[in-house]
C-alpha cells in the first residue's frame, strides 16, 4: 500500500462485530488522558479501517451532533460497518470499562468520601479540575476572539445566561440557537456575489 | 439508597434531554447537571458535585462518565445504569441515523451555517461550566491559586493533565485548601 491518499478505501477488510467490540474495548483500557488520540491511532494507523481523511470526516459529524463526541463516534463507525448491530457492538465495547471504573469510584466515594485524607485530596483536586476546564474554554475561545463576527458575543451571552443567571438550558438554547445560526447564515462566505 | 421507580424515571428523562442538548460534548451540560442535581432537586451539595466532576476528570475514559457517579449517588447501581444509558444512548441513535446521510449534506451551506452558529454556543456553555465549577470548588485563596495555576499550566504547556491533578491532590493532602 503506497503512502499516497489516492486510494479511497482503507487497506483492511471490514471488521466483524467482535472486532468492533474489542477495538473500542481496548481503546478504553489505554484511555488515560482522553480517548480520541487512542481511537485515531488504532483506526487509522494500526488497523487501517479508515484513512486519515475519513477519520476527520467521521469526527466532524460527531462534533456536529449533540452529546459526547467520542460516544457518537462509536455509533457512527459501528453503524457504517454493520448497521445498527455494529453500532451497538462498538458502543457497548466502548462503554463497559469506563462504566465499571466509575461505578467502582462511586462505591468507594460513598463509602470513604468523608474520610479526612480523601476529603483533603479532593478539596485540592476539585479546584484543579475547574482550572482544566478554564484552560479548555480558553483554547476553544481564543481563535474566535481573534476574528470579526458575532461568535465572541454569542460565547459571552451563552456563558452569562447559563453560568451566571442560571437560566434553564433548554430555554436558553431555544432562543440562542436560531439567533446564532441566523447570524452565521448571514455572515457565510459566498463564492458567487 | 434504595432505587425507587419514580426517581429512575426522572433520571432517565432529565439525562436523555441533556444528552440531546449537549452541544459540542459533555462539558456543555455540566451547568444543567448542576442546576438539576444541586439547585432544583437537592440530590447533592456543591462539594459532592465538584468531587464527582473532579473524579471524572481524573479517571480514565470520557468526561461524560460523571453521569454514572451522579446516578449512583442518587439511586445506586440502577441509577448509575439509567443515567449512563440516558446520556449515551439517544445521541448514539441519532448518530447511527445521521451517519448514513452525512456525506450528502456535509458540504451543504446550511450545514456549515448550523455548525458555525452552534460552535460559539458550545464554547459559551463550557465557559459557563468553568464559572460554575470554580465558584463551587474554590472556598479559599489556596483553592483559587490551584485553579489559576492549573489553568495557566494547561493552557501554555502540553503537560499531561493527570500530573496537574496529582500535584493538586498532594497539595490538598496538606489540609490547607
Amino acid at each position: 500500500m503506497s503512502e499516497t491518499d489516492a486510494s479511497p478505501s482503507p487497506a483492511a477488510p471490514i471488521p466483524s462485530h467482535a472486532d468492533l467490540f474489542l477495538a473500542f474495548f481496548k481503546i478504553t483500557l489505554s484511555g488515560f488522558g482522553g480517548t480520541l488520540p487512542w481511537t485515531r491511532r488504532m483506526f487509522v494507523e494500526k488497523k487501517r479501517w479508515l484513512t486519515a481523511e475519513e477519520f476527520n470526516n467521521v469526527y466532524a459529524l460527531c462534533q456536529f451532533l449533540p452529546g459526547p463526541n467520542i460516544v457518537n463516534l462509536t455509533a457512527v463507525f459501528g453503524s457504517r460497518m454493520h448497521g445498527a448491530t455494529g453500532a451497538l457492538a462498538a458502543w457497548t465495547g466502548f462503554l463497559i470499562v469506563p462504566f465499571c471504573v466509575m461505578l467502582a469510584a462511586g462505591v468507594l466515594y460513598e463509602r470513604y468520601g468523608q474520610v479526612e485524607a480523601v476529603r483533603h485530596a479532593l478539596s485540592g483536586i476539585a479546584p484543579a479540575a475547574a482550572g482544566l476546564i478554564i484552560a479548555t474554554v480558553a483554547k476553544m475561545a481564543a481563535p474566535m476572539f481573534r476574528s470579526f463576527g458575532p461568535a465572541p458575543i454569542v460565547v459571552l451571552v451563552t456563558a452569562f445566561a447559563i453560568g451566571l443567571m442560571r437560566w434553564p438550558l433548554f430555554l436558553v438554547l431555544l432562543v440562542l440557537v436560531p439567533v446564532s445560526i441566523g447570524l452565521a447564515w448571514r455572515m457565510r462566505p459566498r463564492t458567487q456575489p | 439508597m434504595k432505587a425507587d421507580g419514580d426517581i429512575l424515571v426522572t433520571l432517565a428523562i432529565q439525562f436523555a434531554i441533556m444528552s440531546l442538548l449537549a452541544l459540542g460534548g459533555a462539558n456543555a451540560v455540566v451547568p444543567e447537571m448542576h442546576r438539576q442535581a444541586v439547585e432544583l432537586r437537592g440530590w447533592m451539595n456543591d462539594r459532592e458535585f465538584t468531587d464527582m466532576f473532579a473524579m471524572s476528570q481524573a479517571a480514565p475514559g470520557p468526561n461524560v462518565m460523571m453521569v454514572t457517579l451522579i446516578g449512583y449517588h442518587v439511586a445506586g447501581f440502577a441509577g448509575a445504569l439509567v443515567t449512563t444509558l440516558a446520556m449515551c444512548g439517544p445521541t448514539a441513535v441519532l448518530a447511527h441515523f445521521l451517519g448514513r446521510t452525512w456525506d450528502r449534506f456535509k458540504d451543504a451551506p446550511w450545514r456549515v451555517a448550523v455548525q458555525a452558529g452552534v460552535v460559539p454556543i458550545s464554547v459559551g456553555l463550557v465557559g459557563a461550566s468553568a464559572i460554575i465549577l470554580t465558584r463551587a470548588s474554590d472556598h479559599s485563596w489556596l483553592a483559587v491559586a490551584i485553579t489559576l495555576a492549573t489553568a495557566a499550566t494547561a493552557f501554555w504547556t502540553r503537560w499531561n493533565p493527570l500530573w496537574l491533578i496529582g500535584i493538586a491532590g498532594l497539595a490538598g493532602l496538606t489540609g490547607l485548601v
